[in-house]
C-alpha cells in the first residue's frame, strides 16, 4: 500500500512538472487513487465469494444441514459448574448459556482480584521499604516470564491436587474445608425478618452517600474537613448489625457436612475455577503492577515537590495530585489487560474448568459438528465481551484526560 | 523542643532566617560547607553563581525540599528538623516558585491556587476563590482562571505559580532560577511581578541570573561558589568593586 501510494506521488510529481499541458487519466492521482479501491474491493469480494462457495459445497458434500436448530436439541452431557439449572437433559442452547456464565464469573472475578492486587504490588514496588520492594520486585519478575498456561497447571496439579482427600480435609473450626475435590464454605440461609438487615445495610449506604454530600458542602461553605471514611465504615457495620439483634438473628448457616466420599451442602468452588481464578489474578497482577509503577513514575518529581512546598502532607499529594495525573497513563493499559485476561480464561479447557469454550466449543461442538456456528457465536462472545470493556474505558480515559490547547 | 519553641534562638526578632554552620552532603559529594545566614523581614536577597555551586540546594533546604545533615536552620523562630510538625508548619510559612513552574496539569487555574489554602488551610472554597482571584489580579491574569496550565504560555504559568504560593499567605518567598525556563520575552512579565512583590515588603530569597532585577530590588547579593558563601554585599559595591577573584571572574562573565 505505501509502496503503491509512492507510485502516485511520483507520477504526480512527473506529470506537473514535465507534461503539464496533457495529463493521461491514470497519471492523475485521485484517479488512479480511485482505481485501486476498486481493484481492491472486487478481490476481497471475489475472495469472500470462493470461501463462501467452497464452504457450502463441502457442506452439502456431507451431507451436514447448516442452521441454528441444533440449540434446541438435547445436549446429553453434564457440566460440572453451572451458575443456572443445568442437567443432562437440558439443550445445547442451555449448554452455551452455563458456559458463558462461567465465563463471565471467572473473567469478573479475575479482573476485580488482579486489579486489587496490582495496585497493592505496583505501589509497593515504589516503597521505600527496601525489603517490600524487593518482595514486589520478585513476585513481577516470577510471574510475568512465566507461560499462563504453565502457571495454571502449577496451581491446579502441584497445588490443588496436592491438597489431602476430603476425609482428611484442612478446616478451620469444621465450617470451612479445603480438599482436593475445591473449597467448601458455609452458605447463608435467610430467614423471615432478614429484609430488615439488608434495608438497614441499604440506608447505611444512602446514609453515607448522604453524608458525603454533606460534607462536601460543609468543607466549601465552612474549611472543616469532616472524616467521612472512618464515619461512613462505621455505619456500613454498626446499622445492619443492630438490625440483625434487635430482628433476633435472622441469619443461618448451611454448614457442609461429610457424607460418604464427599462434602454435602454448603457453598462449593470447584478446585478448577480456583486454579484458573488464581492463575489468571497472580499472572495479570503482574503486569498490572508494572503499569501502575510506570503510572506513578510517569508524574514528575515536581509536582510532588510543588505539592509539599505549598504544606500537603504525603496521602493528600498522592490522592489529589499524583494518582489523578497517574491514572490517564494507567487507564489505557488497564484496558488491554482486562481483555487479556477475559481472552486468556478460555485457557479453562486445559485444566477442564467449563467455561464457554471448553464447553460449547469443545464438547457441544463435538457432539453437534455445527462448526462454524459454534465457532460463530463464541467468536461473537467475545467480540462483545472485549468492546464492551474497552468502550467502558475509553469513555472513563476520555474523562480523565489533560486539556492543553 | 518546645523548650526550644518558646525561646527561639533568634535572638532579634526581626530575623526572618537563621542559619547557622549548615552543611550537606550528597554521598560523598559535599554540596553545602557551613552555611551561615541571616536574613531580616522584609529582606530582599539575591543568590547567584556558577552552575552548580549549591545556591539552589541552599533555598531547597530552607523548606526541607533537601534534608542538611549539620548546622541549624530557624524560620521565624522555628526550628527546621526531623519534627513533622514544624516541617508543616514552616512549610505553610514559606512560599517556593520552581523554575518548571511545577503546576498540576490536572486542575485549572483558580483549582491550583486554591487547592492547598482548602485542604491545609481548611478555608471555605468561596473564600480560597476569593483569595485565588485576588492574587490573579495582583499578576495580571484574572481572566485565565477557568483554564487548565497546558492552555497558557510560560509566562503565564510562572505568574500563577507565584500567585498559587501567595494565596497561602506566606510571609517568606523563595524563587529557584524563576525566569530561566522562560522565552526572552515573556520574562519581563515574571520581573515585574516579582518587583511589585518585593516593594510591598515580602522577605525575599532569589536565586536568579537576572542581574538587572539584582541591581534593582536586592538590599544584599550573595555570591556563591563550590558550596560557599565566597561573598555578600549591597548590589552597588557587590557590581562596581567585587572583592574576591572568583566574583571578578563570574562577573566578568554574565554581564
Amino acid at each position: 500500500m505505501g509502496a503503491l501510494f509512492f507510485f502516485a506521488l511520483f507520477d504526480l510529481h512527473m506529470a506537473t512538472v514535465e507534461h503539464p499541458q496533457k495529463t493521461a487519466w491514470w497519471n492523475n492521482a485521485h484517479n488512479r487513487a480511485l482505481l485501486f479501491q476498486v481493484l481492491l474491493a472486487i478481490g476481497v469480494s471475489l475472495f469472500f465469494a470462493f470461501i463462501a462457495n467452497n464452504t457450502i459445497h463441502n457442506l452439502q458434500q456431507r451431507g451436514i444441514s447448516t442452521g441454528f436448530a441444533f440449540l434446541k436439541q438435547k445436549a446429553g452431557f453434564g457440566i460440572i459448574q453451572h451458575l443456572i439449572p443445568y442437567t443432562e437433559n437440558d439443550t445445547y442452547g442451555r449448554t452455551f448459556i452455563v458456559g458463558l456464565l462461567n465465563t463471565i464469573l471467572v473473567s469478573a472475578l479475575g479482573i476485580i482480584c488482579a486489579t486489587i492486587l496490582g495496585f497493592i504490588i505496583g505501589v509497593a514496588r515504589l516503597s521505600s521499604n527496601w525489603l517490600v520492594s524487593k518482595l514486589a520486585g520478585i513476585y513481577i519478575e516470577t510471574f510475568r516470564n512465566l507461560p499462563l498456561l504453565l502457571q495454571i497447571f502449577f496451581w491446579y496439579f502441584a497445588v490443588l491436587q496436592a491438597l489431602p482427600s476430603p476425609r482428611n480435609s484442612l478446616h478451620i473450626g469444621e465450617k470451612f474445608f479445603l480438599n482436593i475435590r475445591g473449597v467448601y464454605l458455609p452458605s447463608p440461609i435467610f430467614q423471615q425478618g432478614f429484609g430488615w438487615v439488608a434495608g438497614a445495610f441499604i440506608l447505611a449506604i444512602l446514609a453515607t452517600i448522604i453524608l458525603k454530600r454533606w460534607a462536601g458542602k460543609r468543607q466549601e461553605e465552612t474549611g472543616e474537613q469532616f472524616p467521612v471514611f472512618w464515619t461512613a465504615t462505621g455505619l456500613i457495620l454498626l446499622l445492619p448489625m443492630v438490625a440483625y439483634f434487635a430482628t433476633g438473628r435472622p441469619l443461618s448457616w448451611e454448614y457442609p457436612v461429610l457424607k460418604g466420599f464427599n462434602f454435602q451442602g454448603g457453598i462449593t468452588i470447584i478446585p478448577e475455577l480456583a486454579a484458573l481464578l488464581i492463575a489468571l489474578s497472580v499472572y495479570t497482577a503482574s503486569l498490572i503492577a508494572e503499569i501502575v509503577r510506570s503510572g506513578i513514575l510517569s508524574v514528575s518529581h515536581g509536582q510532588t515537590e510543588a505539592a509539599a512546598a505549598l504544606g500537603l502532607r504525603p496521602g493528600k499529594i498522592l490522592r489529589l495530585v499524583i494518582i489523578p495525573q497517574a491514572m490517564r497513563v494507567i487507564i489505557p493499559q488497564m484496558t488491554s489487560q482486562y481483555l487479556n485476561l477475559v481472552k486468556n480464561s478460555s485457557l479453562a479447557t486445559a485444566i477442564g474448568y467449563p467455561d464457554l469454550v471448553s464447553v460449547f466449543a469443545g464438547t457441544t461442538l463435538n457432539q453437534t459438528g455445527q462448526a462454524i456456528e459454534v465457532i460463530a457465536m463464541t467468536m461473537a462472545v467475545y467480540l462483545t465481551i472485549s468492546l464492551t470493556i474497552s468502550f467502558f474505558m475509553n469513555w472513563y480515559n476520555a474523562r480523565s484526560q489533560l486539556r492543553e490547547r | 523542643m518546645t523548650q526550644a519553641m518558646t525561646q527561639p534562638a533568634t535572638a532579634e526578632q526581626d530575623l526572618a532566617i537563621e542559619v547557622k554552620g549548615m552543611h550537606k552532603w550528597y554521598g560523598d559529594f559535599h554540596v553545602l560547607k557551613d552555611i551561615n545566614l541571616n536574613v531580616k523581614r522584609r529582606e530582599r536577597i539575591i543568590i547567584c553563581g556558577p552552575s552548580g555551586c549549591g545556591k539552589s540546594t541552599l533555598i531547597r533546604c530552607l523548606n526541607r525540599l533537601e534534608v542538611h545533615q549539620r548546622g541549624e536552620i530557624w524560620i521565624d523562630g522555628i526550628e527546621l528538623n526531623d519534627d513533622l510538625k514544624h516541617i508543616e508548619k514552616i512549610r505553610r510559612d514559606i512560599g517556593m516558585v520552581f523554575q518548571q513552574f511545577n503546576l498540576f496539569p490536572h486542575l485549572t487555574v483558580m483549582e491550583n491556587c486554591c487547592l492547598a489554602p482548602i485542604w491545609v488551610l481548611k478555608k471555605p472554597r468561596r473564600e480560597a476563590e476569593e483569595t485565588a482571584m485576588h492574587y490573579l489580579e495582583r499578576v495580571k491574569i484574572p481572566d485565565q482562571a477557568d483554564k487548565y496550565p497546558g492552555q497558557l504560555s510560560g509566562g503565564q504559568q510562572q505568574r500563577v505559580a507565584i500567585a498559587r504560593s501567595l494565596c497561602m499567605n506566606p510571609n517568606i518567598m523563595l524563587f529557584d532560577e524563576p525566569t530561566s525556563a522562560l522565552d526572552p520575552e515573556m520574562i519581563k512579565e515574571v520581573l515585574d511581578v516579582m518587583v511589585d512583590l518585593a516593594n510591598e515588603g515580602m522577605t525575599m530569597l532569589c536565586v536568579t541570573h537576572e542581574m538587572g532585577f539584582a541591581k534593582t530590588v536586592a538590599d544584599r547579593v550573595i555570591f556563591m561558589d563550590s558550596g560557599e558563601i565566597i561573598e555578600e554585599n549591597d548590589p552597588e559595591s557587590f557590581f562596581s568593586n567585587p572583592q574576591s577573584d572568583r566574583t571578578k571572574l563570574f562577573l566578568s562573565q554574565i554581564l
